[in-house]
């Protein structure tokens, strides 16, 4: 029996719910407070969590290092890629300007085009800090053993 | 001061507990007291920008500044001694002389500072006032804030992300990607 079971439980109550709250502030971002930003700090920190109460290892198991890797370059990616979507999308022959979201839809109003180039960035700002956090932290935690029981 | 204005004691106190925990912080020879207190710190600068209507940087501040530096700065700790030595008696009279004139610099200049509010302080006045008379018509989103960061200066917020990505691959290539140190004990076994 592990002498952390209370915590467990607890954690595996919390942990769904801060992932949900996580993604709730990242598509009611437009709306609400919140973003891409913050976001991705939460969900970062539900792994986080995971990884005090259960041990690095197993959120090692969970979340590869390498997917962390890969993720944070993949957000960037993400987002430049369509600043370089817009320079090839633009149809009306108006012209070519990067992150110009306008020529994502051919909405004479602009604003079908401003909503998707929002939502396509603000997932890239997600993938980055949510991997960058977690790769910080595993950069850190993955030099010391885990938390000794005596000094919970 | 009309009566409606009963936030500004919540300001009030808010910011008095800020400067007491600031003392205590400074004050503490233990580690991990002050990791936790810096905690404490950002939560309530969280809920001092909730109470002056900035959500969306209270909103960071309490997720970056109260949940990931903690964990971060007790990751860090773990790799140094929890106690330090306690400061010498000595006086510090030229650091004392620089704190004293930073501050006095700082009371001289609150009276040119805009009122808390007020609409036509530069900070609202130009281009804040523009965009949110634009962002309806521009893009037609609710939370303006979203609107300027990601498309008004979606150049700026792709630079932030680089930043973040270099943070990330700056921690990587100084402590390794986490494994080096497990690899080294399994080694030694």
């Amino acid at each position: 029996m592990s002498p952390h079971l209370i915590l467990q439980v607890v954690a595996k109550l919390l942990i769904p719910l801060i992932v949900v709250f996580g993604f709730y502030v990242q598509f009611h971002g437009e709306y609400g407070p919140g973003g891409g930003f913050q976001a991705g700090v939460i969900i970062a920190v539900a792994v986080i969590l995971y990884a005090l109460i259960f041990g690095i290892d197993a959120a090692r198991r969970t979340v590869p290092p390498v997917a962390v890797r890969v993720g944070a370059a993949l957000g960037v990616l993400i987002f430049a890629g369509v600043g370089v979507a817009t320079l090839f999308m633009n149809g009306a022959g108006e012209p070519l300007n990067y992150l110009d979201y306008d020529a994502l839809h051919p909405d004479q109003g602009h604003h079908t085009g401003q909503h998707y180039g929002i939502i396509l960035i603000e997932i890239g700002v997600l993938t980055t800090v949510s991997s960058v956090m977690l790769a910080i932290f595993y950069a850190f935690a993955g030099r010391v053993p885990d938390i000794p029981d005596e000094e919970w | 001061m009309n009566h409606a204005d009963l936030t500004q004691y919540l300001d009030y106190l808010l910011i008095a507990m800020l400067l007491a925990v600031g003392f205590a912080i400074v004050r503490l020879r233990n580690l991990f007291a002050v990791v936790m207190l810096t905690g404490v710190y950002s939560l309530l600068c969280a809920a001092w920008f909730v109470s002056l209507d900035a959500v969306d940087v209270a909103f960071t501040e309490a997720a970056v500044g109260a949940g990931i530096s903690t964990v971060l700065m007790l990751g860090a700790m773990l790799l140094t001694a929890r106690e330090s030595e306690p400061a010498g008696a000595g006086r510090h009279w030229a650091a004392f002389v620089v704190v004293a004139a930073a501050g006095a610099a700082l009371f001289f200049a609150i009276p040119d500072m805009p009122v808390y509010g007020d609409p036509d302080s530069p900070a609202n006045a130009y281009v804040g006032r523009d965009y949110l008379e634009q962002v309806p018509h521009d893009i037609s989103i609710p939370n303006v804030v979203t609107a300027v960061l990601s498309s008004y200066r979606g150049f700026d917020t792709l630079g932030e992300v680089v930043v973040v990505f270099s943070a990330a691959l700056g921690v990587m290539l100084l402590l390794g990607f986490g494994t080096g140190a497990r690899r080294r004990e399994e080694e030694e076994d």
